[in-house]
């Protein structure tokens, strides 16, 4: 379960860009998060991933309520989740290749010895072929890339997936492509998923159920 | 689709006649991409034409040799005619100093990229209003900024922001507003609804669309979003490995027959209010295409003829595509 409860969060403490905003996911289940641009939905992605200390409210993540953010997160914690962004470039290190972006995450925790069997059996998943995965983001498309950010917030095999806008930049056949790897990994692990998007037609087309963000404020629970 | 009285574009003179024109990228090693291949079309005033295809096809580095954008290790054949001017071939300062912002307005795919990050979108309005129109003294110049935020609904309450605290959707608007400053004939916008909500996007290309309508400009609009194209487009353009498979009327592409190359019905098939299937593995290397037929090894359709390269017939670059029933036998 991950309940997000009145969250107050921004940038600057006296105009929050989300404001009392609750949610709650049920393990396995995929809600998809609609709303416009610049509403704040990927503020409260952040915050419900962990990567974002919020003014007020509480996070609650399988029961633990989650006290720290960021670095100091608990690492098992953190790995719980997996991340994508909307933007594929502003989201990987331009210097590493993909196969070293895909292992980042493993190497991270300490998982050497695994990674290179991992990142190949990720590589298939999201259907990178070995001579992609040898070049560095600048060498390949934003559907490339995207795909190689997918297959490093698979690697960690996290509980929980945010998916902040994963497709926008991408074509309807990646896109197509991409909710397909993501439900196939959710059928086998049981994960729950927020998926934050503007796409009306492609969240109800994949998710459990859609919220929009306008009904988000002052209530308590949507389950 | 938007109601807008029918127009005949084709009957009328191109402002800008592309024949021919490819692409390479010489590689370190003696590699050689083929980035785009032999594209052959024609964009009159008054119509808009949608490029469209998957990323990494060649759809972006066409717009850039346009504007003769492209890094110093491209190739480039053929030609690309805007009016009397060959653009291949025009020197820089005459890009530079003519076409560019003046005959070429270009909305470009990344506006987070494009737009300078250390100067506010009021600064860089009034700049571009100071170097491409006439409009002189400071007030003016600052009247005249506003009105181009305006024309792209920018926010006037955020033109003191810069890039970086604006969200991707107004970055979007704040780089359409910068693009439509000078008034070019042409517009091309290389993915000019990227990361915009599906309100935004209807109003950004039924903005675009006026812009077409009201002062007979062109556009030619490079996308991946089908339905933004469907939505504007006069003529649709598919893109696939660096070549133009389709040249299509836009009713006939997204309503009925449909498409006729396997390629496009694979994408319509891929949008999530159609089947939702994407198309089996990914487009080739443009460093190692395959004789042939580029899409054969994904095509249902395909059969030993595909080993040999199709020749584009009117519409369609296909030894397989689907007939329409109703047409001819």
């Amino acid at each position: 379960m991950l309940e997000l409860h009145a969250i107050t969060a921004g940038y600057d403490r006296h105009a929050p860009v989300v404001r009392d905003a609750s949610l709650t996911i049920a393990p396995g289940e995929a809600v998809g998060l609609l709303g416009p641009s610049g509403c704040g939905k990927s503020t409260l992605a952040r915050v419900a991933a962990l990567l974002h200390r919020p003014d007020s409210g509480t996070v609650v993540l399988d029961g633990t309520s989650v006290r720290r953010w960021r670095h100091r997160a608990p690492r098992e914690l953190r790995t719980a989740f997996g991340v994508v962004f909307q933007q594929p470039r502003l989201s990987s290190d331009p210097r590493l290749r993909l196969t070293d972006l895909i292992a980042e995450p493993l190497l991270a925790t300490g998982r050497r010895q695994e990674s290179a069997e991992r990142v190949a059996e990720l590589a298939t998943t999201v259907g990178l072929t070995s001579d992609l995965l040898a070049r560095r983001p600048h060498e390949v498309s934003d559907g490339q890339l995207q795909r190689a950010c997918l297959a490093r917030a698979l690697a960690l095999r996290p509980r929980w997936l945010i998916c902040d806008e994963m497709t926008a930049m991408l074509d309807a056949s990646t896109t197509a492509a991409l909710v397909a790897v993501v439900e196939d990994y959710r059928h086998t692990t049981g994960a729950g998923l927020l998926a934050i998007g503007h796409d009306r037609t492609l969240l109800q087309r994949w998710c459990d159920r859609t919220v929009h963000w306008d009904t988000l404020r002052s209530r308590p629970c949507l389950t | 689709m938007t109601e807008r009285p029918p127009q005949q574009p084709v009957d009328r003179p191109p402002l800008l006649s592309v024949r021919g024109l490819s692409v390479r990228f010489l590689m370190p090693g003696g590699r050689r991409i083929a980035a785009v291949t032999d594209a052959h079309f024609d964009v009159a005033a008054g119509e808009c034409l949608a490029l469209i295809g998957e990323s990494g096809c060649g759809k972006s580095v066409l717009a850039s040799a346009l504007l003769g954008l492209l890094p110093a290790n491209a190739q480039t054949a053929g030609e690309a005619r805007l009016g009397e001017l060959e653009l291949l071939s025009a020197d820089e300062r005459t890009l530079a100093r003519t076409v560019r912002g003046r005959r070429i307005g270009l909305i470009p795919q990344s506006p987070a990229a494009h737009l300078t990050p250390v100067r506010t979108i009021r600064s860089q309005l009034e700049e571009t209003v100071a170097a491409l129109t006439g409009v002189r003294g400071r007030t003016a110049v600052r009247a005249a900024a506003e009105a181009a935020a305006e024309r792209t609904a920018f926010p006037s309450d955020h033109l003191d922001r810069h890039p970086h605290e604006l969200s991707g959707g107004l970055a979007q608007r704040a780089a359409t507003a910068l693009a439509l400053v000078g008034n070019a004939p042409l517009l091309l916008a290389d993915e000019p609804t990227t990361g915009l909500d599906r309100n935004l996007v209807e109003h950004t290309v039924d903005e675009l669309r006026r812009h077409i309508d009201d002062a007979d400009r062109a556009l030619l609009m490079i996308t991946h979003d089908l339905s933004a194209a469907e939505r504007i487009a006069d003529r649709v353009a598919v893109m696939y490995a660096g070549r133009i498979v389709e040249l299509s009327d836009a009713a006939a592409f997204f309503g009925s027959p449909g498409p006729r190359h396997p390629y496009s019905r694979g994408l319509l098939q891929a949008l999530p209010d159609r089947a939702f299937t994407p198309i089996a593995g990914m487009p080739p290397e443009l460093g190692d295409l395959p004789d042939g037929c580029a899409f054969a090894p994904r095509c249902d359709r395909a059969t030993d003829t595909c080993a040999g390269s199709p020749r584009m017939t009117e519409t369609v670059s296909c030894h397989h595509p689907h007939i329409p029933e109703d047409a001819r036998a």
